[in-house]
């Protein structure tokens, strides 16, 4: 991943995040690597269970209080957040690292004027008076467009509608201008319209402020949209990471491609037919062996089955990585043929790979 | 169009439902206008599409059309029989011919009952099949049919995932062969690589059944992906109803135009390619402005658009559209209507 210059703002290192519960262990992040730089939007993306929300909710020590085992390094402007106290923590989180969530009326109190909860935001961190606090609220509001927003500073979530309450979500992180933004699912639970409305937000207030935008989502749509670079994930792992471009012009992971195939596209025809990923996003606390997508790979080998792959640079591009033991000719080979619109039994065919042997993922059950 | 080709006939229909004020001495403050005024045809075999934004009307036309909900006006026929006020037997019956399968399978299976049971329901309900084994063959064959393992007949919902709650929910839908299906928002609460895994069920069901099928969704992609034709609600009326490709590629009404330019496109060599935001929020349906309701946030609004209401007229291009000053081809591209060609 790119991120040069005065080295990255953050480095999340081999972060592992274990919950120990009555059935077992549960795997949610298992060694992940990424690193955010100044500035730039890294996009998150993954089914529910891949363990993108909780490696960030780890990363604002969210998961502290959960019984979590973590271990691992995730380094924020030389601090390492795994280890940092729970006092120098609190000092960074909601001030230098601010975070939105996926539904913004169970975020914000309804018992509490928006105003309000923007001013104990700010006075959290800021050593100002309830006057300059309050002032300060008014201009948020307005800078996320929230229109009369002196009036509106006085009102209670339930009258905002569910725009303007995510919009009002955003002024609360932006309120000590943090210097990256965590943003899971920001836009899931919102019409298209709305949709549209805050992307842009994020965007134009991270050209104003500068700050660097984790987003955390299951759309490829939206990440296509904001993100420099894409980290894909599945069953806790990190399978390809890429510059957005690279991401959609030349996936290397057989999940990326499947997640490709299965959305259709606005412009596409009606007769493209949807390929599905076979079966179901495995347990996390039984995991499959070996490679962890091998069971719904259309492409897997008998040693895949053993062989716990690693996130390995492409080659002839150092900033794509990819955890996949196909030989890199053979899986540019099968891309060409799924782009070309075969099937993975056909794009498998066309490159002489033989079917897996386990053939259980195709039952559906 | 004639009743032998359409299978359900939707005219000026009205659903307002009434916002009361007081506990013991209710009176009627106002009300919700979730539908007014919505017409449309639903041809044998076609699948249609309704899109629009939470709280334009689309779920409560399909419970109306199904019955669930009494309409406050307008007619629903359906094989050109009126069944706006059926009751009791007759309506009944006619329940049997039309099915739906729901956003959620989570809430809409009932914890406490086999798969079995839940899918042999509707046998139950209308008394057919009483034999045990024959009622069991009958459920396991549709377990087949939409992709569940037969021999998890005994199973209960929450053994299940997502996916395959919603091929329950579609195995029971399908019990009775029924000619028209109504999909309200079906794969909405799954995963992506489960979506696909869905939506193809739905379109081999159909083309191997000759089923009708009414298609509700807020994703646009999706319903190009499913419908034959596809019709745009805005706040309780349809604003363009037409072929899917004609909607899509021209579109005439400036809020079709704001949803296709609102869609995130997976292709990161389009970033950065202006379009057009709408602004604010949708209106209050209890109190929608007057005269063309997308006038308060309509790009292309005049004076006359808050006079004077604009019918649902052809506008020549293939689909009909309710504005008095549709887009023009030029325009597409300036509000970033990337499916344009």
């Amino acid at each position: 991943m790119s991120g040069l210059g005065d080295g990255p703002l953050l480095r999340v290192e081999d972060l592992h995040v274990e919950f120990p519960t009555e059935d077992g262990v549960v795997h949610a992040v298992d060694g992940i690597t990424y690193e955010v730089a100044r500035g730039r939007t890294l996009g998150i993306v993954g089914e529910s269970g891949s363990g993108k929300t909780v490696s960030s909710l780890t990363t604002l020590g969210l998961t502290r209080t959960q019984g979590a085992r973590v271990s691992g390094r995730i380094s924020f402007e030389g601090k390492d957040l795994v280890t940092l106290p729970d006092r120098e923590l609190r000092a960074i989180r909601g001030n230098e690292i601010a975070m939105i969530f996926q539904d913004p009326l169970s975020s914000l109190h309804p018992f509490f004027q928006v105003g309000t909860q923007l001013i104990e935001a700010i006075r959290a961190h800021r050593d100002v008076s309830k006057a300059a606090a309050r002032e300060r609220a008014i201009e948020l509001l307005g800078l996320v467009g929230i229109p009369d927003a002196s009036r509106r500073v006085c009102e209670y979530p339930h009258e905002f509608s569910g725009g303007m309450r995510q919009r009002a979500m955003i002024a609360m992180a932006l309120a000590n201008e943090p210097k990256l933004l965590i943003a899971d699912e920001p836009t899931t639970a919102l019409d298209v319209t709305v949709q549209a409305q805050i992307l842009a937000l994020l965007e134009s207030l991270q050209r104003e402020l500068g700050m660097a935008i984790v987003i955390i989502t299951h759309d490829l749509g939206v990440v296509a949209e904001m993100a420099d670079d894409i980290a894909v994930m599945y069953a806790g792992r990190i399978v390809e990471t890429a510059s957005a471009k690279e991401m959609f012009a030349g996936p290397e992971h057989p999940y990326t491609w499947g997640l490709l195939k299965s959305v259709p596209s606005l412009s596409a025809s009606r007769d493209v037919e949807l390929v599905p990923i076979s079966g179901q996003p495995p347990s996390l606390i039984r995991r499959p062996s070996g490679c962890h997508f091998h069971p719904r790979c259309p492409y897997a080998q008998p040693d895949h089955a053993r062989i716990d792959p690693h996130l390995e640079p492409v080659s002839g591009n150092p900033a794509h990585h990819v955890a996949c033991l196909l030989q890199s000719e053979q899986r540019k080979r099968l891309w060409a043929e799924l782009a070309k619109g075969a099937t993975p039994e056909q794009a498998r065919e066309a490159v002489g790979l033989p079917a897996p042997e386990t053939d259980l993922a195709r039952t559906g059950a | 169009m004639s009743a032998e080709e359409s299978l359900v006939q939707v005219r000026d229909l009205v659903k307002h439902f009434p916002i009361t004020q007081g506990i013991v001495l209710q009176r009627k403050v106002g009300a919700v206008q979730a539908v007014d005024g919505v017409s449309f045809d639903v041809r044998r075999g076609e699948t249609l599409g309704i899109v629009g934004e939470s709280g334009c009307g689309k779920s409560t036309t399909a419970r109306l059309v199904m019955r669930l909900l009494d309409a406050t006006a307008g007619e629903i026929h359906f094989e050109g029989r009126d069944i706006t006020r059926l009751k009791g037997a007759e309506l009944k019956a006619i329940r049997r011919e039309m099915q739906m399968i729901f956003q959620d399978p989570y809430s809409s299976l009932n914890p406490r009952k086999t798969v079995g049971a839940a899918i042999g329901q509707p046998f139950a309900i209308h008394g057919l099949l009483e034999g045990k084994a024959e009622r069991k063959r009958a459920v396991q064959e549709l377990m087949e049919t939409v992709g569940l393992n037969p021999e998890h007949y005994n199973r209960y919902p929450h053994e299940f995932s997502g996916g395959q709650r919603q091929r329950i929910g579609v195995a029971r839908a399908l019990a009775l062969k029924p000619k028209l299906l109504i999909a309200d928002e079906p794969v909405s609460a799954l995963d992506v690589s489960i979506q696909a895994q869905v939506l193809n069920l739905l379109r081999e069901m159909q083309r191997e059944l000759g089923l009708t099928l009414i298609f509700i969704a807020h994703d646009l992609s999706v319903v190009r992906h499913m419908c034959d034709r596809v019709a745009v609600m805005y706040l309780g009326r349809i604003v363009e109803i037409g072929p899917g490709d004609p909607l899509y590629d021209f579109p005439r009404h400036p809020y079709t135009g704001a949803l296709l330019s609102a869609v995130p496109v997976a292709d990161p060599q389009l970033r950065g390619e202006r379009r057009e935001l709408l602004s604010g929020d949708v209106p209050s349906p209890a109190n929608p402005p007057k005269a063309c309701r997308f006038h308060t946030r309509c790009p292309k609004a005049q004076e006359l658009c808050s006079q004077e209401d604009p019918p649902l007229q052809d506008k020549g291009t293939g689909t009909e559209a309710a504005c008095h000053f549709p887009l023009a081809r030029e325009e597409l591209a300036e509000i970033g209507v990337r499916s344009a060609r």
